[in-house]
This record gives C-alpha cells, structure tokens and sequence, in this order.
C-alpha cells in the first residue's frame, strides 16, 4: 500500500482510503487492511542555509493515536527518519505554504474561509495556486502567488528572496464570471480556466491587508505551512533484502571457491586428470596431493 | 573555520594535480626512453635506461596522493561531514581511490607501465572536477544526512574506482593484441606484461570488486527505503547501476561459464565498464531522478 496525503501543521490526518490524495494497493491490499490510526501534524520547523537558501534540516512533529490505544504518543518525523506504526512507515517528503483568506461577498457575509495549499515553485518557495469561490454570483476565483520573503523584481513584479516567511506577500489576480466547475470536466485545483472570466482587479497584500473589489474582498489572514506525507506498507521487503544477502554470499561462493573437475580412468593403470573451471591457482599443487591420497601414501 | 579549511583544501587539490601532472612528465618520459637499442642487433635490448626517472614518477605519483588524500580530509573537516556530497567531492575522492588502488597493486606487482594511463586518467578527473565540476563547500541537504551515506558512496567510490583500473588493463590488452597481430611488440611495449597476465589481472580485479559493487546497490536500496519509502523505484540512477551489475555479470559468467578468455573477455569488460561512466557523468549531469542534487 503507498499513499500520500497533504496535511497542514496543526491539522489531523485519519487513516481511511478517503483521507488520501493518491492512494494505490499492492496486489494482496484490501481496503479493510488499512490499519486505524490518527496523526496530528502539531510542528513543523525547516532549516535554511543563509547564503545559499539549501535545505539544512526538516523536522515535523507529531501526535500519534493508534487503534484502541486511550494515550497519544509524540513523534518525530525527519527526511531520513520515518515514523513506523506496525507494518506501515510515515515520511515526511514536501512541504509547503497554505495562505489563510477570508472571502466576503458585498454584504459582507463569508463566501469562502481557510487555508489554500499552493504548490512551491523553487528554492525559494515561491508558491502559485488558486482560490475558487463558486457560491459567490457571479463566481469569483483569484489566482495568486504566495512569496514567503517579498523582495521586488523588475522582471516578474515580485519575488522570493528566502524560503522561511519573513516578509510574506499574497500576489492576486481577481477573476470574475463562470469557473466551469459545472461542466463535468476535471479540472486542477492549483489553477484556474479564465476562458470565461474577466479580470476584475489585481493586489499584493500583506498579511492582515484586505482588498475590496466589485461585488466583494478578500483578506490575507495569514499563512500556516503544510507537509506531503507519504504512507507506506511494504511487506514483502525484508523477503527481498533476504534474497538480496543471499544473493551475495552465493556471488561470493561462485567467485572464490576453487572448482576442480577432476577425472580418474581405472585400466591397466589408473590415470587421474583435472581441470581448473575457474582461475583461481593451485590446481597442480592440489592434483598432487589427491595422487598421493589415492597411492594411500597421506 | 570551515572556510580556512575549504581553502586549504582547494590549494592541496591544486598542489597535488601540479604533482600529478609532473609525474605524469617523468612517466611519459620514461616510456618514451626507456628503451635503448643496441649497436649489436643480436644482443639484448636494455630496459634499466630510464630507472631513475621511473622511481621518481613513483614517489611524486605517493606525494600527489598524500597531498589529495589532504585535500580531501580537508574537504571534509571544512563540511563538518564525509566528503562526498556532490560530483565535485565524488570526482576528488574517486581519483584518491584510483591512485590509491593502483599505488597498492604495485606493491605486489611490477605495474609501472601502468603509471602513465594512471597519472593522465587522475589529471584528467582532477581537472575535470577543478573547472567544470566544482561548488563552494557546503552542508548537505536534509535527504543526504543518513550513516548509509558513508557506506553506500564509499562503496560505490572505491567499485568505480577498481571497475576503471580494470577498464585500462583490458584496453592495454586489446592494444598489444593487435600489436601482436601484426607482427612483433615495438621495443618499449616488450616491457610490458605478457597477455596473459593482463587478461587474469583484469579479470581478477572485476571478481574482487563485483561482491562490493552488489553490496552497494545492496545498501543504496536499504536507504531508500529510508529515505523515499521505497526500496527500488526504476531512479535512472538505480535502473544504471543495475544494468552495470547485469553486464559484469555477464562478464564473470562468460569467463568462469563459457570459458571467454581474452579479446572478447576485454571488449565485454570495457563494455561493462562503460555503462558505469555513462551512469556516472551522464546522469548525473543530464539525467532526472532522485539523485541528483544541487545541481551536480
């Protein structure tokens, strides 16, 4: 069984085949396999080089529940440690940001409210996706980028100078019209089709900023992070890293032991010949000494 | 600290490819003269010639190692962390493994005629990793931080490494072959080695080295299945380690099998051999997957 799921910090994950975002089974995988347990994403913490902005460390903590147990257990998951419950490993493989908006239609009641996974663009975590409202008439959508440390750039408007939020900015463009979410065809949740929508306004806002546009606003609440969890259950592994040590050791066998073939003819007299099936030396120090065993003299 | 550890490291990677580029002059210079062709047709030719120079070629060949095995210590103390984190430090290290493999073979046989193919291949790395290949010393990324990294790149090194060793003796072989064929070894390639001896000495480095070769794909795949959550995932790097493993597979089995001795055995091991390079400079570079970090 391999699943992933999209978990923002602070939220809960429940181990059910509809928690996921993909979920595949493995031949002998049934539904009624997947093990009962609860993982609370309470912290995350990344660590970033100041010079280069790489990647130093990354650590998520967790609450763990497991099936019929009453106490919550507290975990550690970092990118070489996964977290193991039973036959099934938890890792921590992405993360990300999640801007908080709030929505409000022209009499000001909440249209939309909560967190929107963007999906990170480079090592900077520059971050673009998508919030749709469809219960707004006419249907509003905003396309934004979400820049964790703000810095400008005459090329594209704005950018990401560091991947740790220290001067976050919501980039927004609004969209007025018909989202298309009726018409049956799949569409990603991280982008919009604007075929029949019109642009209605444009913003950068800085967290707690709001901006008020025809027929509604939108207010940058803030930001929480989110981590891409992968489940895993891989029963036959240990099998395989058997068969891999055995591998080895019949490798070396083949490789280093001597194989002789030897041939004795019984006649008038007895003639013995043998016949390296390999290079290792020392057949004829060894055929010696077998003649000397067979003349009884060892 | 660490950054006067990365300088000083850069000047003994420096200073040891300036050592190997002047023993790879007094190699040259004493394959070119070793041999003196006497007056007398009939009597013996003379090989001592240029001994002094191939004693010299072998110390400055230790101090070059002494110096890069400095270098990368060095590299490594700057880091805070074993020295082999990306293609620079891999290149660096390999080329230590290689001078070390061969600095360790000649205690046991006379190989000094290898010392020429051996001094150019550790220049060529050396540069290579110098100009193209280099990047500011740096800590490693969340997903390189595991003890499986000592043993799985260490293992990985020093199987390149002895994989390239034995990639030069079986195109020393095929080269004498054919010199051969067409009639007698020139004068200085009658110092070298009979075919046989090559073709045993290859073989036996590949069956030395294969064991290691399998433990490491071994081990890269336990740490994967830290790591990624899975233990095998078709990575190009993990589907050309294993296409190199199938073809010197190929190679013991023709060998120790079907009996393959020399010309065939020697295109089969260079073969083998080259799906390993192409594994190491083109996937890294050019490829996608899981193992490419930080740009090389």
């Amino acid at each position: 069984m391999r699943g992933e799921a999209i978990v923002n910090v602070g939220e809960r994950f429940v181990n059910t085949a509809t928690s996921y975002d993909t979920l595949t089974y493995g031949k002998l995988f049934r539904d009624s396999n997947i093990p009962a347990f609860m993982v609370t994403a309470d912290k995350f913490v990344a660590q970033y080089n100041l010079e280069t902005s790489a990647p130093e460390d990354y650590t998520l903590e967790v609450s763990l529940l497991r099936e019929g147990a009453t106490q919550i257990e507290k975990k550690t998951i970092k990118v070489n440690s996964p977290m193991t419950i039973g036959t099934t490993r938890v890792y921590l493989q992405a993360n990300g940001y999640a801007p908080v908006v709030t929505v409000r239609d022209s009499k000001g009641d909440v249209a939309f409210q909560g967190p929107v996974t963007f999906l990170p663009q480079d090592a900077n975590l520059r971050s673009i996706g998508a919030i749709k409202v469809p219960d707004a008439d006419p249907q509003i959508g905003f396309l934004g980028s979400f820049l964790p440390t703000y810095v400008r750039d005459g090329a594209n408007g704005g950018a990401s100078a560091f991947p740790k939020a220290l001067n976050p900015r919501l980039l927004l463009s609004v969209w007025s019209g018909d989202l298309g979410l009726d018409s049956g065809i799949p569409q990603s949740v991280y982008r919009i089709d604007t075929t029949d929508m019109t642009q209605i306004g444009l913003k950068g806002l800085k967290p707690g900023e709001s901006f008020a546009y025809e027929g509604g606003s939108i207010t940058f609440e803030g930001y929480v992070q989110w981590v891409n969890l992968n489940f895993v259950a891989d029963p036959g592994k240990h099998l395989a890293l058997l068969g891999g040590i055995v591998a080895i050791l019949g490798l070396l066998a083949s490789l280093f032991t001597r194989r002789r073939r030897i041939w004795i003819r019984v006649g008038d007299q007895v003639e013995v010949a043998g016949l390296a099936k390999n290079a290792a030396p020392g057949l004829e120090v060894e055929m010696q000494g077998f003649v000397k065993m067979l003349k009884g003299e060892k | 600290m660490s950054r006067s550890w990365a300088f000083a490291s850069n000047y003994l990677v420096y200073s040891a490819m300036a050592v190997y580029a002047i023993s790879f002059l007094a190699h040259l210079i004493e394959t070119a003269w070793a041999v003196k062709v006497p007056a007398d047709k009939n009597s013996t030719l003379d090989y001592k010639r240029t001994e002094k120079v191939a004693r010299i070629a072998t110390a400055l060949m230790i101090l070059g190692f002494l110096l890069l095995f400095a270098g990368v210590i060095a590299r490594g103390i700057s880091a805070g962390r074993v020295p082999w984190g990306n293609m620079y430090e891999f290149s660096i290290t390999g080329a230590l493994a290689f001078s070390g493999a061969y600095l360790l073979a000649l205690r046991k046989y006379d190989l000094r005629w290898l010392g020429l193919l051996v001094s150019v291949s550790v220049l060529l790395t050396i540069g290579t990793a110098i100009t193209v290949l280099y990047v500011p010393s740096a800590p490693l990324v969340p997903a390189l931080k595991s003890e499986w990294l000592v043993i799985h790149v260490s293992t990985a090194i020093i199987s390149g490494g002895v994989f390239l060793l034995s990639n030069v003796i079986a195109s020393a072989y095929l080269y004498l072959d054919r010199m051969e064929k067409k009639g007698e070894r020139t004068p200085w390639a009658k110092r070298l080695p009979d075919l046989e001896t090559l073709d045993l000495l290859s073989y036996r480095l590949v069956a030395f080295v294969f064991p290691l070769w399998t433990f490491s794909v071994i081990a890269g795949a336990i740490w994967a299945e830290s790591a990624w959550g899975r233990y095998w995932g078709w990575d190009p790097k993990e589907t050309w380690a294993f296409i190199t493993w199938v073809a010197y597979a190929a190679y013991l089995h023709a060998r120790v099998t079907i009996g393959w001795r020399g010309r065939r055995a020697a295109w089969l091991c260079l073969f083998a051999g080259s799906t390993f390079l192409f594994n190491y400079v083109y996937v890294n570079i050019w490829g996608t997957g899981k193992h490419t970090y930080s740009g090389l």
